[in-house]
């Protein structure tokens, strides 16, 4: 009787605490669509920003956070993915090179964001002078993320079955082939979440990139110019109370955006895999 | 070395690090037999298996000594390429592991390997591998859907026409029923005696009836040695080693 009671108690608490976190989660979604859809409109999202953001749309903070999402992207993915192949399928279990890697990825993925803008303003932006830019903001995101995609491209890797690397080299496959076609293909879901996690931490970031990419609220025509992303155009828009109607329109199409970009990075990569196979 | 022979190993030893797997090994197996190696787990049978394809490379400080030949290529010769030892040495495992891909993609994955790019000529090959396997009957209407929905059964026969497709001259099998209900491993052995005429077989069992029901000769492996070859007839009437006696009346194993 006791255990049918203790079932049922611990039943309700596991509910609450779901339920709990999905209201609140629909919650900050729908007073964000709430509050910002009453500004958007296309010119909102196609026309420049004027009187520093009171007046006017954001599309030249979407051009800039499009940039720099999609450019840290081509940076860290292929690095990250790149290491985490090396990590699982060719270094060796006993290898000091990998344990050196998989300890600084651990704490690299520890480390706040802030850090990294500080060191990307300090190398990229001074040292390498590189100024504020698209380029300098970019590969400073790609560090921060390097971490996120190396581990979850890791994990999706370990958890293909060791059997398809002996079935494949058994048929006379060479290692990469059977990486390439058979090992990543199973692998990429668990890859693609974490480039989704990825895209959700470098659109959002904001600290990192007032730092290393400026808040220009010029139209960035190359990635040599400075740009501001929408989640610094927001920050600015609610800190300086220039608008707080601006931010929530701008918020609202945050997450609209990272959601394109998801779908996006989703078929353009099974499409890859797929070319492959 | 006779021509009716197929594979022939001398003085093979194995090693994982400082632990010695197998000892000494000296065994001859002949052409379109079926060879069964039987012995208890962790005898070395199945050790022994992957070196014929060079498979035990796979795993982290594994070294062997002493000389595999088949036909006459010395297979651990450094001039070697080992696709071309493992195209020739197909393999079969014991847990049916099909890729995710469709039917057809899994047999031909091997083909497109070795670069065979024709459809048409890719075509041919997928039908005339699931034929081979007995399965070409069972999914003819849908090469195209994916290979994980097939029973255990049939996807230890699609495993089969895909080691098939590459074209081998010798298969190995390690405990290829031993994740099959009776029925599938039935079948398979019925495959195996089919695909004898074609192919060299050699087959790991923990089974000693179907190791007497499928083999020409059998061979018995206890703590890593070959204690007994012979002919399967032989070997289970008249064992000539008492260890090999006491393995087949159920003594210990």
């Amino acid at each position: 009787m006791q255990v049918k009671w203790q079932e049922r108690v611990w039943t309700g608490v596991f509910w609450l605490s779901a339920a709990f976190i999905t209201l609140i989660l629909a919650s900050i979604i729908i007073y964000i669509v709430y509050r910002g859809i009453r500004v958007i409109n296309l010119d909102f999202i196609f026309t420049a920003p004027s009187r520093a953001g009171k007046e006017g749309g954001i599309s030249t903070a979407i051009i800039g956070t499009l940039y720099l999402t999609v450019v840290s992207l081509f940076i860290a993915v292929p690095i990250g993915t790149a290491t985490a192949i090396y990590l699982e399928e060719y270094a060796r279990k006993t290898s000091r090179f990998a344990y050196l890697i998989n300890i600084t990825n651990e704490t690299l993925a520890g480390i706040p964001s802030i850090i990294f803008g500080l060191f990307g303003f300090v190398f990229f932006v001074v040292y390498l002078r590189m100024g504020w830019s698209i380029i300098s903001g970019s590969m400073t995101l790609a560090l921060m993320i390097l971490p996120t995609i190396t581990r979850t491209s890791q994990e999706a890797i370990k958890s293909v079955p060791y059997e398809y690397l002996e079935n494949s080299l058994a048929l006379g496959a060479g290692r990469w082939q059977t990486i390439r076609q058979v090992i990543i293909p199973s692998a990429l879901p668990g890859i693609i979440t974490g480039i989704i996690l990825s895209i959700g931490r470098a659109v959002g970031e904001t600290a990192a990139v007032i730092l290393t990419a400026g808040s220009s609220l010029n139209m960035p025509m190359s990635i040599s110019d400075p740009a501001r992303s929408m989640s610094v155009h927001l920050y600015i828009l609610a800190t300086e109370g220039l608008s707080l109607e601006r931010a929530f329109g701008t918020a609202f199409l945050v997450v609209v955006l990272i959601l394109i970009i998801n779908f996006a990075a989703n078929t353009t990569l099974r499409r890859w895999s797929e070319s492959g196979a | 070395m006779d021509p009716s022979d197929k594979i022939r190993v001398e003085n093979l030893n194995l090693y994982y690090n400082q632990y010695q797997a197998l000892f000494d090994v000296n065994v001859t197996f002949k052409k379109n037999n079926v060879t069964a190696l039987i012995g208890p787990s962790g005898c070395g049978k199945s050790s022994f298996l992957r070196t014929i394809n060079r498979l035990n490379e796979l795993i982290e400080g594994s070294s062997t000594s002493g000389k595999i030949y088949i036909d006459q290529t010395p297979i651990y010769d450094k001039s070697l390429d080992v696709v071309s030892l493992r195209k020739r040495v197909g393999m079969v495992f014991q847990k049916p592991s099909v890729f995710p891909f469709s039917i057809y993609e899994n047999v031909a994955y091997g083909p497109k390997i070795h670069g065979v790019k024709d459809k048409h000529r890719l075509d041919e090959i997928v039908e005339k591998s699931l034929k081979a396997a007995n399965l070409w009957q069972e999914i003819s209407g849908r090469l195209n859907s994916p290979a994980a929905r097939l029973s255990g059964g049939q996807q230890q026969r699609l495993v089969i026409a895909r080691v098939l497709a590459v074209e081998p001259d010798v298969i190995l099998m390690d405990e290829p029923a031993s994740a099959l209900d009776p029925i599938s491993t039935a079948r398979l052995e019925e495959l195996i005696a089919e695909l004898k005429s074609k192919y060299t077989i050699v087959i790991v069992t923990h089974n000693m009836q179907q190791a007497a029901r499928v083999s020409d000769h059998t061979g018995f492996f206890l703590n890593g040695q070959l204690v007994e070859f012979n002919t399967t007839d032989e070997l289970f009437v008249n064992p000539r080693d008492q260890r090999t006696e006491d393995y087949i009346t159920g003594r210990f194993g």
